[in-house]
């Protein structure tokens, strides 16, 4: 069909995903940020009102990014990521603080956050050197190039105190681990994060002691015996490692993070303490938890949330604004959420492995694994499930920049999908 | 196998989110219901309470505003402690017990930090209490008892324990509820419905307004006004009659079962269990556990009902046909079974059935005990025949009335004795019961329905307290009479009997001029257990007795526990309050004085002594001066 017929070339199936979240999530919006009887769609002073022409605009960003040229997106990437990069970067000079991060412009008005943008533009720059024929990502020289191109903008979006934004460059690991990028990387990691948990809940005598045991039980099961140098070697680096977490933990981390993972991994012994800390360090979980829990199977119906109405939980209509969907819609809701999360990932993948050209598959990939890790982030944190992360649930949470941000990302790839059967 | 990672991943996050989902929102699901919502404010609105009248419209229970300070422990804000227990006049150690009580319950739910302030406080309070953030005030109702008679009638009300909630969860805590008498056999009429607004919170704990325009709020229902079939100037003369003496009196109108008198002595003044005493007082009562002035006697007291049971034989042998009225047997001094002997009193000779009941023959009774039990020659089958009979008349089982408390006595049948006797069973075993000793045991309210039961000729009405609730009917249990197994010709011989013993019997010294009384004494024989060794005390007084002989008007059952033989003290008490009832006047002032002078203090003092005593003397009785007895109350203020 779509073959066929070049007037509905575009993968409607994404498209349609793609509103039922942003109009579902601004109906969330509406009801976690209306005060009072009378609703003004377009108010520009009320959250609900800016939303709704956010969406309205970004239709028309969309309708622009598809009539351009695909070519342009692969031509044009270094030159967008470069832009990227020079935005992030000029944060230092004239960025705005809001809530102690300084990652906004100030137009008069109103404000653009520019990491939102540089997801789209390192994705496309990770799928231009990764599809360029001289490279090999077996290569270790390759992979310091790639890690470098990821690595840039994460580290100056970490600078500008958004840790939230950064840890979502792990999303092309991802990527890379598709494209052929060695599997060591990924048992490194795997057993990084054990170790670092490990640690953080054991101490590190323990964590030392059960290593010891898989490290040598490991060497020893060897037919062919290595010397005794390997295994001490490898724990003396996990020991390292582990003494590098726990001072990490306990002296370098602020002290509200390092409260997110105290009540996260229950690192305080003492019950009463970890009450009150709960109380105190975690109100937002604590009511957040309380109000998806308030649904039900139908939850209270639209605009019905008495926490919401109540404004219970804090920054409800940005970052916890899955916890309105949860109180107001239950758990039918909820899960109806999470189903159109999915399947749009599932989707975006599935278009993307289907891609002729690296370019465009490389890219689909990366949208795909970025809505992934704000996906999974933003929804585990609101639900308990993870340390406390502030990071918006894409398309849902409100805010311009963010729903720019993913309209790009996302439709730069519809657009490439578009053109799949063409030449390149 | 490269490309599967993210998807599996992708898949596996969803089904653990909606796990997870599940987990929250359906497993542990903590639904808000508009009650247990925390964004939701429940301010209640308590409605009057219904006010309790007597049979003839004197006003007993009112109400009187009284103001709670409540707290809700997570609103606290740093106060001014010192201050604020100087305001609420309690002690810093007060103040902390009360403060960890409320956190105990609930951190964010009102709890009552100190209960029933004055007006006074209240006013002193109220322009200071905006200081004390986490504090509030709640306005009640308390109540008002506009007599001191009845403690035992009206009961009183206290706040809810958790139990209580948990039972009905119309209640919260801080709210008040029925505890005895009245107050909690009507409680749900008397209370009313309290109204409920919702108010729509924010998470500052301000209210924003009302929640969903007051959709759900409900106004208050006013508790409605009862009216009780106690008689007031009856009651209250009956407890001035039982001042020093320990018992219970029911005077019942035998045509409706209306209760018109239920005393218990001794008693306390309802208005000692009001307000912030209420504590401290209700500990005092309850912890007096020899005179015991919470258990209700007249309900609650299971005495072996003595000779007046005697009528009830008679009845029995005259419905199984067992004694023609006339058969004169004779009484030897007692009566000689096998090789025993149960002693008489009645002076010996020939009896029959108007006089065994006049001279309470013990030996004319055992006689028709027996015969009744053995009619058909098997023991076994005649003492369930007559434990049925009996029963009829209510003895032996609950009465199922709108009492708050109550016993259920006992009347032995064959199944009971299968213990003691589980083979062999003759008449004989049980000749104890003949007389109302044995193992039969009653209630004082029982007896008086039993006498009510005689009056009426073979039926009685369940014996109740309410007379009307505003706007309602009575139901059917009090208003249908419940017939007895013994036919209407059978009650007179036994009747005229009761009428001889006013006349020429046992209590013909206590006749009242120009009325007709029918009357039975009793005097019964107790023990208590004194360093573990049974000892015997001094007899109950029993009298049992109804008025006038035809239409009667009043029945009742009088116990004084210890007050020796049955003429002595309960049936000069019975006397007078027929007289009263009936008469509206007392003629007979020397009785009166008799009764309040002569204190059983010292006759209940015996047992604890620690030394050896005597019983059944009447000249140890304790005698008072007139002029420390207390008045009867004036007719239009009842109060002790």
């Amino acid at each position: 069909m779509r073959q066929t017929d070049r007037h509905f070339k575009f993968d409607w199936i994404t498209i349609m995903l793609f509103f039922m979240l942003a109009g579902f999530g601004w109906l969330n919006i509406l009801s976690a940020s209306h005060t009072g009887e009378i609703i003004d769609y377009f108010s520009f002073t009320e959250f609900y009102g800016k939303q709704l022409i956010f969406i309205i605009l970004s239709v028309v960003l969309i309708i622009l990014i598809l009539s351009i040229d695909a070519k342009f997106y692969e031509r044009f990437s270094s030159v967008i990521y470069f832009a990227s990069l020079l935005s992030l970067v000029g944060l230092f000079i004239f960025g705005k603080s809001i809530n102690g991060a300084t990652s906004w412009y100030d137009l008069g008005g109103m404000t653009l956050q520019p990491s939102e943008f540089a997801k789209a533009a390192a994705a496309l720059a990770v799928a231009k050197y990764v599809s360029d024929l001289q490279t090999d990502i077996r290569q270790f020289k390759h992979q310091i190039r790639i890690f470098a191109i990821i690595v840039i903008p994460a580290f100056l979006i970490l600078l500008q105190k958004d840790a939230g934004s950064t840890l979502v460059y792990g999303a092309f690991f991802f990527v890379l681990y598709r494209e052929g990028l060695p599997k060591i990387y990924l048992i490194i990691g795997s057993l990084l994060i054990v170790l670092a948990i490990c640690a953080l809940k054991f101490g590190v005598v323990i964590t030392m002691f059960i290593t010891a045991i898989v490290v040598f039980s490991y060497y020893f099961s060897k037919k062919k015996k290595p010397s005794f140098f390997q295994p001490v070697v490898t724990l003396t680096i996990a020991l390292l490692i582990s003494f590098v977490v726990r001072f990490t933990y306990d002296t370098l981390l602020p002290f509200h993070q390092k409260d997110r993972i105290t009540i996260w991994l229950s690192l305080e012994k003492d019950a009463g303490k970890l009450e009150k800390m709960k109380k105190e360090a975690a109100y937002n979980l604590i009511e957040s938890e309380k109000a998806i829990s308030a649904g039900g199977w139908k939850g209270k119906g639209f605009m019905e949330g008495t926490r919401t109405t109540g404004k219970f939980v804090p920054e409800q209509h940005t970052d916890y604004i899955f916890t309105t969907v949860g109180e107001e819609w239950g758990f039918i809701g909820s899960f109806g959420v999470v189903l159109v999360f999915v399947l749009l990932i599932l989707r975006i993948l599935h278009l993307a492995e289907l891609q002729k050209s690296q370019f465009s598959r490389v890219y689909g990939y990366s949208v795909g694994a970025i809505l992934f890790i704000h996906f999974l982030i933003n929804i585990g944190m609101v639900m308990g499930l993870i340390p406390t992360i502030g990071i918006p649930l894409p398309l849902f949470s409100y805010g311009g920049s963010g729903l720019w941000g993913f309209t790009i990302l996302v439709f730069i790839f519809v657009k490439l999908d578009s053109n799949r059967i063409n030449e390149w | 196998m490269r490309q599967f990672l993210l998807f599996l991943s992708v898949i596996l996050v969803g089904i653990i989110f909606t796990a997870r989902l599940f987990y929250l929102q359906i497993y542990n699901s903590d639904a808000d219901s508009i009650l247990n919502d925390n964004a939701i404010r429940k301010v209640y609105d308590y409605p009057k309470r219904g006010f309790v009248y007597d049979r003839n419209g004197t006003l007993l229970v009112a109400n009187q505003p009284s103001y709670d300070v409540m707290v809700i422990p997570r609103e606290i804000e740093p106060l001014d402690t010192l201050e604020f227990c100087k305001l609420l006049k309690i002690d810093k150690a007060r103040f902390d017990s009360q403060l960890k009580k409320a956190k105990h319950y609930s951190w964010r739910l009102p709890s009552p930090f100190v209960s029933h302030l004055s007006k006074e406080d209240y006013a002193v309070l109220q322009e200071k209490m905006r200081k004390f953030t986490g504090f509030h005030i709640q306005k009640r109702s308390l109540r008002q008892y506009e007599t001191t008679i009845g403690a035992n009638v009206l009961g009183d009300i206290g706040e809810v324990n958790n139990r209580d909630i948990a039972n009905d969860p119309y209640y919260k805590m801080g709210d008040l509820m029925g505890k005895q008498g009245v107050e909690k056999s009507y409680d749900s009429i008397l209370r009313g419905r309290k109204g409920i607004k919702f108010i729509q919170k924010d998470r500052f704990n301000r209210n924003i307004g009302p929640y969903k325009e007051g959709e759900f709020d409900t106004i208050p229902v006013q508790g409605k006004d009862i009216k009780i079939t106690i008689d007031s100037d009856l009651q209250a003369y009956g407890e001035w009659l039982m001042q020093n003496k320990r018992g219970g009196i029911i005077a019942i109108e035998p045509s409706t079962g209306e209760i018109l008198a239920m005393i218990a002595a001794p008693t306390y003044n309802p208005n000692d269990l009001v307000g912030r005493k209420r504590s401290k007082n209700f500990n005092k009562l309850i912890r007096d556990t020899i005179a015991k002035p919470l258990f209700n006697r007249s309900l609650q007291g299971v005495y072996n009902p003595g000779s007046p049971f005697k009528l009830m034989n008679a009845l029995v042998a005259l419905q199984e046909g067992v004694v023609p009225i006339s058969e004169k047997i004779t009484c030897h001094n007692g009566y000689k079974y096998g090789n025993r002997f149960m002693g008489c009193h009645c002076g010996g000779g020939p009896r029959d059935m108007v006089l065994g009941i006049q001279k309470s023959c013990n030996a004319y009774f055992a006689t028709v005990y027996r015969r009744i039990l053995d009619k058909d020659g098997n023991a076994s089958e005649g003492i369930d025949h007559w434990s049925k009979h009996v029963k009829s008349f209510g003895l032996g089982k609950y009465l199922n009335n709108d009492l708050a408390v109550g016993q259920k006595g006992r009347i032995p049948n064959r199944k009971y004795y299968m213990h003691a006797y589980p083979k062999e069973f003759y008449s004989t075993y049980t000749i104890s019961n003949a007389i109302g000793q044995g193992e039969i045991a009653t209630t004082p309210i029982q007896l008086a329905n039993m006498i009510a039961a005689i009056a009426n000729r073979g039926h009685y009405y369940t014996p109740h307290i309410v007379k009307s609730i505003e706007g309602e009917t009575l139901p059917d249990n009090f208003t249908k009479p419940k017939h007895t197994t013994i036919d209407k010709q059978h009650f007179e011989p036994v009747i005229e009997g009761m009428l001889q013993v006013y006349k020429k019997g046992t209590a013909s010294s206590l006749q009242v001029e120009g009325l007709d009384i029918c009357g039975k004494t009793g005097t019964v024989e107790n023990f208590m257990k004194i360093d573990s060794v049974k000892t015997q005390l001094t007899d109950h007084s029993i009298f049992v007795a109804f008025a006038p002989k035809d239409n009667p008007k009043i029945a009742l059952a009088v116990f004084v526990e210890n007050g020796y033989f049955g003429s002595r003290f309960a049936g000069k008490i019975a006397s007078l309050m027929i007289e009263k009832y009936v008469n509206k006047t007392i003629t007979r002032k020397d009785l009166e004085k008799w009764l309040l002078t002569h204190s059983l203090e010292n006759e209940y003092a015996k047992p604890y002594s620690g030394e050896p005593f005597q019983i059944n003397r009447g000249s140890q009785y304790q005698v008072i001066p007139m002029d420390e007895v207390i008045d009867l109350p004036e007719e239009s203020n009842l109060k002790l």
